[in-house]
């Protein structure tokens, strides 16, 4: 193991290079926004007056908008995932490993990085607030950023104990294409879990995502409007979801951590 | 005083294929050591069990005294690395290539910028510093890649085929950093490399074959051991020729490409002396010193390039390999 000192250092080392990667390219930045701004405007555009309020107050778009943002960080987390990939193909991953850094120290500079990108991301993504109908307040922010933060920590941990097992861009590609678009389409993104079909109201439930796509909508739209998870039922409260990420995030982080360390 | 770099009964598998078979040498404070074999010979592999980038499948291996298993990360502060394949970032500038090895290894701010200057100065690349590499050329990024592996000042500099792929001018030019640097700091160099020429250069060779070493030694040293000058010479009947040779001087003679070849002591006596007394008409005589592919040659019975892929088949494995690794 290596010391404290060297796994604070590899962290902050490889965030670093994260940043200034995601900071010199633009192509990915604009891109990686381009896909939950299409969801919003389509989806947006063609639901919101068809299907009516949903709640009192809350129209579809509303709904869906946190449901994006939550969208924004999955897909922008599991990228730190490939970027471990990335850089095992372009060869820069053998000038980290053969640094005095440590394996541990280099996971969590690729998680805070791909957390603090995923960040950035979801601050540029409430700039579509106001455009949106969505209220957005001082307070509602000062709870967004650490729901966030601890959201796409498991995530960032998820994409890089799939990332350490892959050697190729394309296979973890489409691993990640079997694994994220059912997550994203099965966390209620696009409508309330509680009244689809059972079948799909139990897979739903079991996806974690769920419950992180709900502590931010609740942020958003407040609860008791009669739109959020109920298990067994006992609807879920923002503490509920949040110990439950922070119980997988964890469990996710341990798991990186042993699967990067494969690589001595 | 201890060697700097010390392996003893390494062994190296990756599932069947056993890519270093039982290979032990020392290289001392202040060499330059190299190791010089053909593709697959397992230089490289060698050269990651070193750098801690793979664990031993069996034996031992220290570097700086420190041990690659057990104190890996001494070992990577003593080290620095020019891989085969380059592992620069290209999506940032060069002096931010250099920077972020700073921070990786630690080095204090002040040093750090001073040294920066120095070495991208050192390998010309000092007015290109803000450029982005992906702009470079491939003899460009070698020097970034020598300049990186030198900013933590580590005592033993591994390059691995460090101009491959070069034009010869490159080549020369990257020589005259290394021997420079060699003189100044008194590093530690070791090197692979299958160019016989560059083997040239180092103090000392270890000569590897399918992941064992067949002979290690000075390149004087061991081109006196293939037994002198190379004489060579084409007659009407060359097998004849050789058969009288054989009888004359009790040399073994080869045929080879339609002449004759042996070797003997200090040729410059013995050539006129046998051009005078050979009873065949000889239609041409040539005398040079043996080289390293000579080298290979007696102690392997193939000829370096012979050993090797042709070079489309070498470019469509790296590709394969890009792919998989
Ligand atoms: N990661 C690996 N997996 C499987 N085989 C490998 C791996 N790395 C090297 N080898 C094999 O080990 C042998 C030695 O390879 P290497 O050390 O790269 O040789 P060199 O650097 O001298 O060209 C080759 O047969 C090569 O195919
Ligand atoms: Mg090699």
């Amino acid at each position: 193991m290596a010391p404290v000192t060297e796994i604070w250092r590899g962290t902050w080392v490889v965030a670093y290079r994260e940043i200034l990667r995601f900071l010199g390219d633009r192509s990915r930045m604009l891109s990686s926004l381009a896909m939950p701004i299409l969801f919003l405007v389509i989806f947006g555009a063609g639901f919101t007056k068809a299907m009516g309020p949903l709640a009192r107050g809350v129209n579809f778009i509303q709904f869906m908008y946190p449901g994006i943002i939550a969208m924004t960080v999955l897909t922008s987390s599991l990228f730190a995932g490939i970027s471990v990939v990335w850089d095992r193909e372009f060869g820069f991953l053998k000038e980290i490993l053969v640094a005095p850094i440590g394996r541990t120290g280099i996971v969590f500079g690729k998680i805070a990085g791909g957390m603090l990108v995923a960040l950035a991301q979801v601050l540029m993504m409430l700039v579509l607030a106001p455009f949106l109908g969505v209220r957005l307040t001082p307070a509602i922010l000062l709870a967004l950023v650490p729901l966030v933060v601890i959201l796409s920590i498991g995530l960032c941990a998820l994409g890089i104990m799939v990332a350490s097992f892959m050697q190729s861009q394309q296979g973890f590609q489409l691993l990640i294409q079997v694994l994220i678009f059912p997550l994203i389409f099965l966390a209620g993104v696009f409508f309330p879990i509680n009244n689809v079909p059972t079948w799909l109201e139990i897979f739903s439930k079991l996806n974690p995502l769920t419950y992180g796509v709900d502590a931010i909508r609740q942020v958003f739209l407040g609860s008791g409007l009669g739109l959020g998870v109920t298990v067994f039922s006992h609807t879920m409260s923002i503490t509920d979801e949040v110990l439950m990420v922070g119980v997988l995030d964890a469990i996710l982080l341990g798991g990186a951590v042993l699967a990067f360390n494969r690589e001595l | 005083m201890a060697s700097i770099i010390e392996v003893s009964g390494l062994v190296r598998t990756f599932g069947k294929i056993e890519a270093v078979s039982d290979v032990s040498f020392a290289v001392e404070q202040g060499e330059v050591f190299g190791f010089l074999g053909p593709n697959g010979a397992g230089k490289t592999t060698t050269i990651n069990v070193l750098c801690t980038l793979l664990r031993p499948t069996s034996g031992s291996a220290s570097v700086n005294g420190y041990d690659v298993l057990r104190q890996r990360s001494d070992v990577r502060r003593s080290i620095g690395l020019v891989f085969q394949q380059t592992t620069i970032d290209d999506y940032l500038s060069a002096e931010q290539n250099l920077r972020f090895h700073g921070y990786a290894y630690g080095i204090p701010k002040a040093v750090r910028e001073q040294r920066i200057q120095d070495l991208l100065q050192m390998v010309e690349l000092w007015d290109r510093r803000k450029g982005n590499v992906r702009a470079f050329s491939g003899g460009m990024k070698r020097r970034l890649e020598i300049a990186r592996g030198l900013l933590h000042h580590p005592r033993v500099l591994f390059l691995d085929e460090p101009t491959l792929g070069l034009d010869p001018q490159t080549r020369r030019h990257i020589w005259d950093y290394l021997r420079d640097l060699r003189q100044r700091e008194g590093l530690t160099i070791f090197l692979t490399t299958h160019y016989m020429d560059e083997a040239e250069n180092c103090d000392r060779i270890a000569v590897i074959d399918r992941g064992r070493i067949v002979a290690q030694d000075t390149p004087d040293a061991l081109k006196d051991a293939v037994g002198g000058d190379l004489v060579t010479f084409a007659a009407d009947d060359n097998a004849g020729a050789a058969e009288e040779v054989r009888e004359r001087y009790h040399i073994e003679p080869t045929l080879q490409n339609g002449q004759v070849r042996f070797h003997v002591k200090s040729g410059e006596t013995f050539l006129p002396e046998f051009v005078r007394t050979f009873p065949q008409r000889l239609n041409s005589v040539g005398l040079r010193r043996p080289t390293l592919d000579d080298v290979f040659l007696s102690l392997t019975g193939r000829e370096i390039r012979d050993s090797e892929l042709d070079e489309k088949e070498l470019l469509l494995q790296g590709m394969a390999g890009r792919w998989r690794r």
